[in-house]
C-alpha cells in the first residue's frame, strides 16, 4: 500500500523576525503571538480560523495564551528539526481530515536575554510561566486541588452528592477484584469512601487514584497489514482531541469539559454514538473526572451523571461497563495513566479479558484527559465487525 | 487570619503583568482592558485574547475589587501544605467578569459557599508587592 501526503495540504502563510544587530526587541509569547498573527495575515486568514496548534514546548500553554481552543495540538519536541516534524504532522492531520488550520511557532532571543534579568532558559522558548504568577501562591494543592475545585462547581450547579461520586469508586473497585493484577481488589463500600480522610474538600482520600508504578506501550499499523498479523485487530474508527485551558483558572466552565468536543468529533468520525458502547474506559484521576466524562461524552445529559452512576451502572454486571481494569481508582496509576485506557480497551476488544471480560464487546472508547481537565483526546475502537 | 504558617510562594512576574503587580504596592486592584471589543483582559497579555488586538488597544483600568465565589475547596491536610490547614482555595469571579484564583480569609474556610459575595483585601509580599486575598463582603 502506497500511503502518501502528496498533494493533501499546503503552507500558506509565513512570517520571521530577525534583525542586523542580532536583537529583537520583543520576546517570549509577545513574540510567538507577533509571528503567528503576521502568519495568518500573510495567508488572509485570523485566529479564529485556527484549529491546530503546534509548539515544540507547549501546545497547551500557547493555545491559552492566545485564547483559543484547539482541536489538532502537537507539542512535539525534536530540537532543531521540531517544526519540520510539525509540518509533517500538520499534513497527515489535515489530509485526515482533523484539523483544517495549523500554525507552528517559534521565538527564541538568546542574545538579548544576556542584558534581561531572570530571562534564563527563555532562549528555549518556554515563555511565561503563568501559573508560578495566578496560581502557585494560593497553595491549591496539585493535582487533586483542580479536581476539587470542579467537583465543587459540579456540585453547586447540579446537587451532584459525594454519595454520588463515592458510587464511582465502589463500582471501579468492583471491576477490579475481578482483576488479579489490580492495586486493590478488596470489595469498597461508599462509607469507607465517605470516611476516608478529607483531602481537599470535596474529594475524599478514595476519591483520588493511585499513586503506583506501571508501564505501557502499543502499535499500531495500516489495516491492510493489521489484517496479517498474531491478534486480532482492533481498529480506530474515531479519534479526536480538544483542549481549551492549560491552568485550572482560565478554564471557561469548571463543569463541562473539553470531552465535549473531541467526544462529539470522535463519535462522528465513527459513525458511532454512545449507545453503541460496549466498554467505556475514561480517565479516572478522580471520581469527578470519570462522572464529568459520562455527560461530556454523551453517555446521560449535563448534570446527570450523578444520578447515572446510581445503583452500579457503571460496575460489573451494569449496563456500561467503565474502566474494566480497576481504573487509576483502583488497578494502577503512575503519573500519565492514558496508555492504560488503551491496552484495556484493545484486550477487551480480542476477549483476553477473562473473569472481567465484557461479554461480545465490539466498540471501545479510550478517552484521555489530561493536566487539570485541560486536553481532552477521545478515541472509538472497534472489532473487524464494526468496520 | 490568612495562611501564614507555610511559606506562600512568591508570585513571579511578567513584562505584561508588570502594571498589575506595581499597583498592588499601593493596595490597588487593577485589570488589562481590550479598548477594542470592550472585554477585560486576564492574565494579563501582549494582545487581546477575545479579538486579537494589538498590544496599543489594551489598557489598564481600577477594579470594583468585588467578586462572587466560583468554586472552592477546602485544603484539610496540615502535612501537606502547611500547618495553616485548613484553608479555603477558590476561584472568584470579579465583577468585571473576569476569574482570580485566590485564598478567601476573613472566615472559617468551611463557611465558604459558592455564590456568597466577597471584596479584595491585600497580603503584604516580602518585596513590598501585595497579594490579593478576598473575604465574605459585610452584610
Amino acid at each position: 500500500m502506497t500511503r502518501t501526503l502528496r498533494g493533501a495540504a499546503a503552507i500558506v502563510g509565513v512570517s520571521d523576525a530577525c534583525s542586523p544587530t542580532g536583537e529583537l526587541d520583543r520576546f517570549g509569547r509577545d513574540l510567538e503571538t507577533q509571528m503567528v498573527l503576521e502568519a495568518l495575515e500573510d495567508a488572509g486568514l485570523t485566529l479564529a480560523d485556527v484549529d491546530g496548534v503546534c509548539h515544540a514546548q507547549s501546545s497547551m500553554g500557547f493555545a491559552e495564551y492566545l485564547g483559543i481552543h484547539p482541536r489538532f495540538t502537537d507539542s512535539t519536541n525534536t530540537g532543531g528539526s521540531s517544526f519540520e516534524v510539525h509540518a509533517e504532522h500538520a499534513a497527515a492531520a489535515i489530509a485526515a481530515g482533523v484539523a483544517d488550520v495549523v500554525v507552528s511557532v517559534y521565538a527564541a532571543t538568546p542574545r538579548s536575554d544576556r542584558r534581561r534579568p531572570g530571562a534564563g532558559g527563555r532562549y528555549m522558548g518556554g515563555g511565561p510561566m503563568p501559573s508560578a504568577e495566578w496560581e502557585w501562591p494560593y497553595r491549591l494543592r496539585m493535582p487533586m486541588g483542580p479536581y476539587a475545585l470542579a467537583a465543587s462547581r459540579h456540585m453547586h450547579e447540579f446537587g451532584t452528592t459525594s454519595e454520588q461520586l463515592a458510587e464511582i469508586a465502589v463500582s471501579t473497585r468492583a471491576w477490579a477484584s475481578l482483576n488479579p493484577r489490580a492495586r486493590y481488589q478488596e470489595p469498597l463500600t461508599t462509607k469507607e469512601v465517605l470516611e476516608s480522610p478529607m483531602q481537599c474538600s470535596p474529594l475524599h482520600l478514595l476519591d483520588c487514584c493511585l499513586v503506583t508504578d506501571g508501564a505501557g506501550a502499543f502499535v499500531m499499523t495500516s489495516a491492510e497489514r493489521a489484517a496479517s498479523l498474531r491478534r486480532p485487530p482492533v481498529y480506530v474508527l474515531g479519534a479526536a482531541t480538544c483542549h481549551d485551558h492549560m491552568m485550572i483558572s482560565q478554564m471557561p466552565d469548571l463543569s463541562t469539559t473539553p470531552g465535549v468536543v473531541s467526544g462529539r468529533s470522535a463519535f462522528d468520525m465513527a459513525g458511532l454514538k454512545p449507545s453503541d458502547v460496549d466498554v467505556l474506559m475514561g480517565y479516572d484521576s478522580f471520581t469527578i473526572t470519570a462522572l464529568l466524562h459520562l455527560e461530556d461524552l454523551g453517555f446521560c445529559g449535563k448534570g446527570e451523571a450523578g444520578a447515572f452512576v446510581e445503583g452500579g451502572r457503571t460496575a460489573p454486571g451494569g449496563s456500561l461497563p467503565m474502566n474494566t481494569n480497576g481504573g487509576g481508582l483502583s488497578y494502577t496509576h503512575p503519573g500519565m495513566y492514558g496508555m492504560f485506557l488503551i491496552v484495556e480497551a484493545v484486550r477487551q476488544l480480542r476477549g483476553e479479558c477473562g473473569p472481567r471480560q465484557v461479554a461480545e464487546a465490539e466498540v471501545a472508547v479510550a478517552h484521555g484527559s489530561g493536566m487539570v481537565l485541560s486536553c481532552m483526546s477521545t478515541l472509538v475502537l472497534g472489532t473487524e465487525a464494526t468496520l | 487570619m490568612s495562611p501564614a504558617t507555610s511559606p506562600r510562594p512568591q508570585p513571579t512576574s511578567s513584562p505584561e503583568s508588570e502594571p498589575f503587580w506595581a499597583a498592588t504596592r499601593e493596595r490597588r486592584l487593577v485589570l488589562q482592558w481590550c479598548t477594542s471589543c470592550g472585554l477585560a483582559v486576564q492574565y494579563p497579555r501582549s494582545f487581546c485574547p477575545h479579538c486579537s488586538a494589538p498590544r496599543s488597544s489594551l489598557e489598564w483600568r481600577e477594579a470594583s475589587g468585588r467578586a462572587t465565589v466560583y468554586a472552592v475547596t477546602v485544603e484539610h491536610r496540615p502535612d501537606r501544605m502547611g500547618t495553616d490547614a485548613p484553608f479555603a482555595v477558590a476561584l472568584v469571579e470579579l465583577e468585571e467578569n473576569v476569574r482570580l484564583m485566590t485564598n478567601v480569609v476573613g472566615c472559617e474556610p468551611e463557611d465558604v459557599r459558592i455564590g456568597m459575595a466577597v471584596r479584595v483585601v491585600w497580603e503584604e509580599l516580602d518585596d513590598g508587592r501585595n497579594l490579593p486575598l478576598f473575604e465574605p463582603e459585610e452584610e
